[in-house]
């Protein structure tokens, strides 16, 4: 299957600065990169897009020295390099930005700068030298701070051009930006691109990668796309409409179809259960307003890291919201409270089940009898033949493969650790069941049963709010769809107006949709 | 309907079951193989038992009569490993306990009294570490260092930094008391019950299970809505109580409360003998039957040394290396190694 | 909210008002006590507290802890006075003292390091059974006698004048602030110890060599313990089994009311020394006192402790939420 795009180009005129050829890393299970190539010339801004699990990430921390390659070669500039540590990365002229910028906020923004460098003298470090490099260091990026204090007294967007200019410091052939516009505002943004550009003009090799798709637009010069490991094309940004890259990116064709922007309030509704209200966070989530009303099933669509879990953790409590509110059937739950907002009735099912949903050297039974406990007390155990009839109850309706109610959850495949987990919120007898990608990584078989259990709950009168990457699961099992993209509610589908075609459009950015949000 | 199995636990009792008998065997050896030593079972030997005033004696039975302040030092250091943490005043806290009973014995205080306010007391100064770890998010070891420095002196300050001699049969009963139905000490029926009432407290209740998810998985047992905070502020009392039950054990041995001497180097001990029981230093597995085990494999260790004249003081010495062997054992990177070995 | 002072520097210049606090009351209460000798003295008496917080600084400042500072203060002074006893000239026995304090600590690093160890229960490890080491080497306390122990202590003295002879401990402990000072303000290796302190996956990311520094963070402070247990040795002129113990409190005291932060990456020696003086003149005043029990002395340390760290945590807090809502970039010039 072949994006319906325009093909993808191959520059030839000059030899590229960064040239990746063949690379393959392979983790436990998983193929992480499969024979990725990747060019990056002097005097561009290269974005490498993809969703999470794409390899982008892998990518990176191939060329930050952190994975070694199994198979492939880097070359910089005609030579070959391998680098093994982020320190020999560094030495060669790669130098990376990372997401959640690595440096150490305790130290001076000199220190921070100069690490690892500092200027010395019989193995003292001269200060008054380190000062004035790392003042000559920013001022290339046309920043004017005080370099003695503290990186941590500094707003998170000085703190990027520090990262930065510890880069240019280095004097890095190609600098590989991880998601630098995550938790920056509009002017910040703006700062920013500009001293990339100006870095770019000045021949620098500039490697970006951000989920945000306009800023995508704004800044780069050429765009390469993985998808599941693999490269899948490289276009120049203005031969790439969005919607193209949507596909490209995940591999599913926007029908060009009309686009149906009616409104779909309805009136004559049952009860609304999960009412949220303005819910935001600074650098985290925009102020978001949503209804969920019983046996309604909402669905949160929006590429990884548009703010989709961010807002299921802010209404769970899992975070504290700044501003605005969530009322469960009409009761305010006080931000931040997870018990509160279980007895209120809501549940929630984490993205990453196993870091933050079970524990996994527990047996199913007391995975399944965690949360009902917990609102019970410990003091109020259930006796053990309610016990193991809960769990077998369980087990037996949600189809949970496992030898017996007293093994490990360790040792249950995915799809049946997510059963575990369901199982756990079902025994509290919730009213909103909040799900972050249940169907992440299992198979189809347990897929179809997670989505047929989905539809009996709502039946049931529950009211659902889905989060997935597969927007097929969306279309069967949600009658509306709120769609999220940079962290913001930019557009809501309902009825039969949910496509799959339809939400791409609106991640695109390509129709503006009825119920948006300003 | 199928009568429901209880749940299923790791037999992590045998590693320290397979220490204590490792230990007697080589101290067996020991006994035969010297030249002019006391043969398997002669008097001197370790196996020899004899009855001296009608009470069996030797080191088996030694093992049995001091044993027990292990024991429930074991008891109350597991549920706080259980969860991440470690409290290291459990030996100061046992000589405050001591301290405060022959206090209030000599004091003229009936025997009841005196042994409440001790356990009492030993609560509160867990409570203390409690808030500090759980209220105020300081590093375990850090907190309880502080009761363990500072808490000598405060034992030391309610004896007036003197041994107090109390003659009180209630009180000395605790320690070496025996009752005419049973050749063992009080003490050791008492740990005994102890270790009885905290199985059932732990797995008749849901208190295992939350303390097991809360080290197990801790921001999973937030989202679930357990209150963490809350059971880790209990598992630091319980550990002080626990503390106070065996500083009043130590303090019966001797018929006085020695605030200088009363539970040092026994917070290691306690650690050991928790940790060599099957539950992780990481948490999340809480192992009552194998901490209590091990808390007899100290024990065996110690008369061990006792009968080879080397002195109490020597004997952490051995203790610090197995512990560091058996944390070493279970680290992460060599968990690796050997699943890599065993996959290869 | 901008303060007048950073806020960083609001627990030191606290330390500050309580060592000048506590002086002052001294003052009040005793005769002679806020004189020279007897403050001369009081830097004399905790020398070896100083040595021996100075290696734990850097521990903690890596983020990790040390609790074997007493036992391997008492095991340097059981050892090298036994080793006098047999002959051994004090200098030979010194310097093998040294020696082993490094290794020690080296093996201390490489457990934490390559075993992914917790420090506290290494180290825990380490203090016990130091301590019973201690014991296998002598039961009890051990006297030394030695003519160069003599000539040092007579004629290795600095006149202060006044009458008042300050000892070699005294500069010792000076010569190691400012040695310790040096290194971790204005060498690689001391920059290093704040990165992976601060931020070890940060550091790992810029290129520090995160293991190599840890270990060699162990190194230094086993080897501060080991002076500072020579130097507690001749000044009691004896090796003891029971000496220091609870040492290893009043030294993470020492270095957390100094200012150093017990996560790790920020702090500093000099705030360090304050430290010791604080409760250098906390235990003068007990002593001055004559009629308190020195119980006081752990219970005091221990409550100025916690008294720092709870400090410590307000103005994280207070520091954290002024950072989070004052993003902006008001400070930049635009871009060319």
């Amino acid at each position: 299957m072949s994006p319906s795009i325009s093909s993808p180009i191959e520059r030839v005129e000059s030899t590229p600065t960064l040239s990746v050829r063949g690379v393959v890393v392979d983790f436990p299970g998983v193929r992480a990169l499969d024979r990725v190539d990747f060019d990056a010339h002097t005097g561009e801004i290269h974005a490498l897009m993809g969703e999470n699990g794409a390899g982008k990430s892998t990518l990176i921390n191939v060329l930050s020295g952190l994975y070694p390659p199994r198979e492939g070669t880097i070359h910089l500039d005609g030579r070959e390099i391998r680098p093994r540590t982020p320190r020999e990365a560094q030495a060669v002229g790669l130098s990376t930005v990372h997401q959640e910028i690595d440096l150490v906020p305790a130290m001076s923004v000199a220190d921070n700068i100069c690490l690892g460098r500092h200027p010395t003298r019989t193995g003292l470090i001269r200060q008054g030298a380190t000062r004035r490099r790392a003042e000559a260091a920013l001022a290339s990026l046309g920043m004017y701070v005080d370099v003695s204090g503290s990186l941590g007294d500094h707003p998170i967007a000085v703190q990027q051009m520090v990262a930065i200019a510890r880069a240019m410091d280095i004097d890095a052939r190609v600098l590989i930006l991880d998601e630098p516009t995550s938790s920056l505002d509009a002017t910040e943004t703006d700062h920013l691109f500009r001293v990339l550009q100006h870095l770019r003009d000045q021949g620098l090799c500039i490697v970006f990668v951000s989920h945000f798709l306009d800023q995508v637009y704004r800044l780069a010069d050429r765009i390469t796309v993985l998808r599941n490991g693999m490269k899948v094309g490289v276009w120049e940004v203005a031969a790439l409409p969005k919607p193209a890259l949507i596909e490209a990116m995940t591999g599913r064709t926007i029908e060009r179809e009309p686009q149906n922007t009616a409104s779909g309030s309805t009136d004559a509704a049952p009860e609304a259960l999960l009412e949220v209200d303005g819910l935001g966070r600074r650098a985290v989530l925009a102020p978001t307003s949503l209804t969920v009303r019983a046996g309604e099933s909402l669905g949160l669509a929006g590429l990884r890291g548009s703010g989709r879990t961010e807002l299921a953790r802010l209404i769970f409590g899992a975070d504290a919201a700044d501003e605005g509110q969530v009322r469960v059937g009409g009761a305010r739950i006080p931000a931040g409270s997870v018990r509160d907002a279980i007895a209120r009735g809501l549940a929630f099912t984490p993205e990453d089940r196993k870091a933050e949903g079970l524990v996994l050297d527990l047996s199913v039974r007391e995975n399944i009898l965690l949360a009902m406990q917990a609102r019970r007390g410990a003091l109020r155990p259930l006796r053990p033949p309610q016990q193991m009839q809960l769990a077998d109850h369980y087990i037996r309706s949600l189809n949970i493969r496992t030898p017996d109610a007293e093994t490990p959850v360790r040792n249950l495949s995915g799809g049946n650790q997510q059963k575990v987990l369901l199982a756990r919120w079902l025994a509290v007898q919730p009213r909103v069941l909040i799900l972050d990608e249940p169907t992440r990584g299992i198979d189809v078989g347990a897929r179809a049963e997670i989505e047929s259990l989905i539809a009996r709950l709502r039946a049931e009168g529950l009211a659902i709010v889905l989060i997935s990457s597969e927007l097929d699961e969306i279309v069967r099992t949600c009658g509306r769809v709120l769609i999220l993209r940079d962290r913001r509610t930019v557009g809501e589908l309902e009825g039969t107006r949910i496509t799959e075609s339809a939400i791409l459009a609106v991640i695109a950015g390509a129709g503006t949709v009825a119920g948006s949000h300003e | 309907m199928m009568v429901p199995s209880p749940p299923a636990r790791r037999p992590a009792a045998l590693w320290p079951a397979l220490g204590i008998a490792l230990l007697i065997i080589i101290n067996a050896l020991f006994d035969l193989l010297a030249p002019g030593g006391p043969g398997l079972v002669g008097p001197g030997a370790f196996l020899h038992v004899s009855l001296r005033d009608g009470v069996p004696a030797g080191a088996l039975i030694d093992i049995l009569n001091y044993g027990a302040t292990f024991v429930i030092l074991a008891l109350g250091m597991t549920p706080v490993i259980a969860t991440r943490g470690v409290d290291l005043s459990v030996g100061s806290i046992m000589a405050i306990s001591g301290a405060v009973a022959a206090t209030m014995s000599v004091g003229g205080r009936p025997a009841a009294e005196s042994i409440a306010l001790a356990v009492g007391i030993a609560a509160l100064c867990g409570l203390w570490n409690g808030v500090l770890v759980s209220v105020l998010r300081l590093q375990p070891f850090v907190a309880t260092l502080v009761l363990m420095v500072a808490g000598r002196g405060v034992a030391q300050m309610i004896t007036d930094s003197q041994i107090t001699t109390f003659h009180d049969a209630t009180l000395e009963y605790i320690g070496l008391g025996r009752p005419s139905w049973l050749p063992l000490p009080f003490s050791f029926i008492l740990a005994g019950a102890l270790l009885g009432v905290t199985i059932v407290a732990v797995r008749k209740t849901a208190l295992g299970l939350l303390l097991e998810a809360v080290g197990g998985n801790p921001e999973a047992a937030r989202l679930a809505g357990v209150r963490a905070r809350l059971l880790i502020v209990g598992t630091y009392v319980w550990c002080g109580a626990c503390a106070g039950v065996a500083g009043l054990i130590a303090a019966a041995n001797i018929k006085a409360a020695d605030p200088f001497h009363a539970g040092r180097n026994l917070e290691l001990a306690a650690i050991f003998a928790v940790v060599v029981g099957g539950t992780p230093l990481t948490g999340g597995r809480l192992n009552l039957v194998g901490a209590a085990v091990g808390g007899l494999l100290m024990q065996c260790l110690t008369t061990t040394m006792y009968t080879r004249n080397i002195g109490a003081d020597v004997a952490p010495l051995p203790q610090a290396l197995v512990i560091l062997a058996v944390c070493i054992a279970g680290a992460a990177p060599v968990r690796a190694m050997r699943a890599q070995k065993a996959a290869r | 909210m901008r303060l007048p002072v950073s806020p960083r520097q609001i627990p030191i210049a606290v330390a500050g008002l309580i060592l000048a606090g506590l002086i002052g009351l001294g003052a009040v209460r005793f005769e002679h006590f806020a004189s020279f000798p007897n403050l001369a003295n009081l830097l004399g008496d905790y020398a070896y507290v100083g040595i021996a917080s100075v290696g734990a600084t850097f521990v903690i400042l890596s983020g990790g802890i040390d609790l074997s500072v007493g036992s391997l203060v008492a095991f340097t002074s059981v050892l090298t006075a036994d080793l006098i006893r047999h002959g051994w000239h004090p200098l030979a026995a010194s310097a093998l003292c040294l020696v082993l304090g490094a290794a020690f600590g080296r093996v201390t690093g490489w457990l934490v390091r390559f075993f992914a160890l917790p420090a506290f229960i290494v180290t825990l490890a380490g203090m016990f059974g130091l301590r019973a080491a201690c014991f296998l080497i002598a039961g009890e306390s051990v006297s030394i006698e030695h003519p160069f122990l003599r000539w040092v202590s007579s004629s290795l003295e600095l006149d202060a004048g006044a009458g008042v002879a300050i000892p070699l401990r005294s500069l010792l402990l000076l010569a190691v602030v400012v040695v310790g000072f040096i290194l971790a303000r204005s060498t690689r290796f001391g920059r290093n110890v704040y990165a992976v302190g601060g931020n070890e996956r940060a550091a790992q990311m810029m290129g520090v060599p995160v293991g190599a520094t840890t270990i060699w963070v162990y190194t230094l402070a086993g080897f501060c313990s080991a002076l500072a247990g020579l130097v507690f040795t001749f000044y009691k002129q004896a090796g003891d089994p029971t000496s220091a113990v609870g040492l290893e409190l009043s030294v993470v005291a020492s270095v957390v009311i100094g200012g150093t932060l017990l996560s790790g990456g920020v702090g500093s020696i000099p705030g360090t020394l304050l430290g010791v003086l604080i409760l250098g003149v906390i235990r003068l005043l007990i002593d001055f006192e004559g009629n308190l029990n020195s119980a006081w002395t752990s219970i005091a340390i221990g409550s100025l402790l916690l008294g720092f760290i709870g400090l410590q945590k307000l103005i994280g807090e207070i520091g954290l939420r002024s950072t989070q809502t004052g993003g902006s970039l008001d400070r930049a010039p635009p871009t060319p």
